[in-house]
């Protein structure tokens, strides 16, 4: 590579900091928001100055919980969120192993009907899948949050394609030494292929995490309801305080930038292999 | 005893897939069955009617009802705006990120970071963004750079600003996604191709046109694909900044699928609606596969 001057240098990196702002600052909003008294939010919002606060206070964020049941809410999210991510990895990554490695009468066909439904999107089939779970008598229970989401097509591909490429000799080893499809998958084949487990967690999570269309469809009470229907009911709360709104939305984003910048490396390595899959 | 072998391996394979086959039929294959069917009767929550086979009744019913023709225009229009520049400013970036330059890392986590954050919470946070008057951050800015000759707007209240709001919102939260992918495929193009090119002469944009755009070619197809789909299932946005107005400005296919569904409980309207929804993103994806496959044919 040819060295670049040093004014193109600088060109660059004034580019790079004035788009970083405009993805910053309406965090860092909602961050400043979150910290001061209500009545100042409105007026200073309309200047990059008043993102200090002045007399910056956590009141909001107590006010949150006297207003609304946040907790419940984080408690939903969470427990939603990490059971299909949990059951979704066995479940996925057992189909996508079958298709990829073991030999059985009717896979074949299988498979192209998985890779097929990978184009049916939730939101074509959220009206009957609604009313199908409303006639199974599910509605607003957590299991009607988790048990739709836990089998996924995307997954299942991302898995099989994984264990397509997967060496051979360690699975040959342990049949030899006697091991069955079962151990070997466990002691074998998973603990080689966190990568993928890394990847399709992080989909699922961050899918699963911001979903609110299908818990708006099946639920109506805040006993199993999760943080995206709790923002957008506390938005709409009167009187409209912009502190505690931000508060909760501050709350509500720290845990998953908490875990993003742990495994960063693995978000983006994740979301780059859906276009590379893709 | 191999025979029996073979017998024991095939049911363990059936018992792998078995719990995922069982989610797949239950909760995407028959629903998408009972999508195509339910649209084709009078199902309605509560009415004392006898369930009727109505055949295309629903869709000649949607596809002359005002409101829905104003979504299927409305969500048309997002997809065509945003996804040329959502596609244009993802790829600007990413290849901004791909210099070699020292911090590069902490831009590439702060471009992608608003990929984290949930659209709902988005929506909320650019709801004040876009407050009318001097409250608003963006009025705001856009009055000092004009040097006050902008007249502050009430953005979402404003049927010709609200949908390019909402559209401004999108692009915040997802580019990086877009972003992330493009950089991936910049990074696989092999640098023997760019030194050869420069052996020959080329100059950067020569380069850039003659090697880099022809080779990030499937990814951008897929980047596209990806962009339009996201674009078409447009709901939570709305739902939170606008409820579809002012005066179904903003609203769309799947924000009048749930409306007709729920606030008035006529389930066959909106299974039609998400039918026609889901024809949409088959054409697209089919369109995609053609795309590439020609590609195939001619390298």
């Amino acid at each position: 590579m040819k060295r670049k001057s040093l004014l193109t240098t600088l060109l660059i990196y004034c580019t790079l900091v004035g788009l970083g702002l405009i993805f910053l600052v309406p965090i860092l909003i909602m961050l400043s928001g979150s910290l001061k008294i209500d009545t100042r939010v409105l007026i200073e919002a309309g200047s990059l100055a008043g993102l200090v606060p002045e007399q910056p206070s956590l009141e909001n964020y107590r006010d949150v919980s006297t207003r609304v049941p946040f907790i419940r809410y984080l408690v939903n999210s969470t427990l939603i969120t990490s059971s299909i991510v949990l059951t979704g990895l066995l479940v996925n990554s057992l189909a996508g192993y079958a298709f990829a490695r073991l030999q059985w009468p009717g896979r074949d066909a299988l498979l192209f009907t998985v890779i097929a439904l990978m184009i049916i999107p939730l939101e074509a089939i959220a009206v009957p899948l609604s009313y199908q779970v409303t006639l199974l008598g599910w509605r607003d229970t957590y299991l009607v949050q988790i048990l739709p989401f836990v089998a996924n097509a995307f997954s299942i591909y991302l898995f099989y394609s994984f264990f397509l490429d997967f060496p051979k000799e360690l699975e040959e080893a342990a049949r030899i030494d006697g091991a069955g499809p079962v151990r070997i998958f466990f002691s074998v084949v998973a603990p080689n292929a966190k990568p993928v487990f890394a990847t399709v967690a992080i989909l699922t999570f961050l899918t699963q995490w911001g979903s609110f269309l299908w818990p708006m469809m099946v639920t109506h009470s805040e006993a199993v309801r999760p943080l995206p229907l709790g923002i957008a009911a506390f938005y709409t709360l009167p009187p409209l305080q912009w502190g505690d709104i931000f508060a909760f939305g501050v709350m509500m984003i720290v845990p998953v930038l908490l875990l993003f910048m742990a495994f960063q490396r693995w978000f983006i390595r994740g979301v780059a292999t859906t276009g590379v899959k893709g | 005893m191999a025979d029996q072998l073979h017998k024991h391996e095939h049911l363990i394979a059936r018992l792998f897939v078995l719990p995922a086959l069982i989610g797949l039929l239950g909760f995407v294959l028959l629903p998408f069955a009972l999508a195509v069917t339910l649209s084709l009767t009078n199902l309605r929550l509560g009415s004392p009617l006898p369930l009727e086979f109505l055949g295309v009744e629903q869709y000649r019913r949607i596809f002359t009802d005002y409101t829905f023709l104003r979504a299927l225009r409305n969500t048309m229009l997002f997809a065509l705006i945003i996804v040329p520049l959502q596609t244009g400013l993802a790829l600007s970036l990413a290849l901004l990120i791909n210099q070699p330059l020292r911090g590069i890392v902490v831009f590439r986590t702060v471009f992608f970071m608003p990929v984290v954050f949930p659209l709902s919470l988005v929506s909320v946070v650019w709801v004040l963004l876009f407050a009318p008057g001097s409250a608003g951050l963006l009025n705001s800015l856009l009055e000092i750079v004009s040097f006050g000759a902008w007249q502050p707007k009430d953005f979402l209240h404003d049927t010709a600003w609200a949908l390019p709001a909402i559209t401004l919102t999108s692009v915040w939260q997802g580019v990086g996604f877009q972003m992330v992918i493009l950089l991936a495929a910049l990074q696989s193009i092999p640098e023997e191709l760019y030194q050869a090119a420069r052996i020959d002469g080329a100059n950067r944009r020569q380069q850039f046109v003659f090697i880099t755009l022809p080779q990030l070619r499937n990814a951008l197809i897929f980047v596209v694909l990806v962009t339009t789909i996201l674009a078409f299932r447009l709901f939570d946005q709305v739902q939170i900044m606008t409820q579809g107005g002012p005066q179904y400005a903003t609203t769309t296919i799947m924000y009048e699928a749930v409306n007709a569904a729920f606030a008035s409980q006529q389930v066959a309207k909106g299974a039609a609606m998400t039918v026609v929804f889901f024809v949409l993103v088959l054409l697209l994806t089919l369109l995609q596969r053609f795309l590439l496959r020609q590609e195939r044919a001619v390298a």
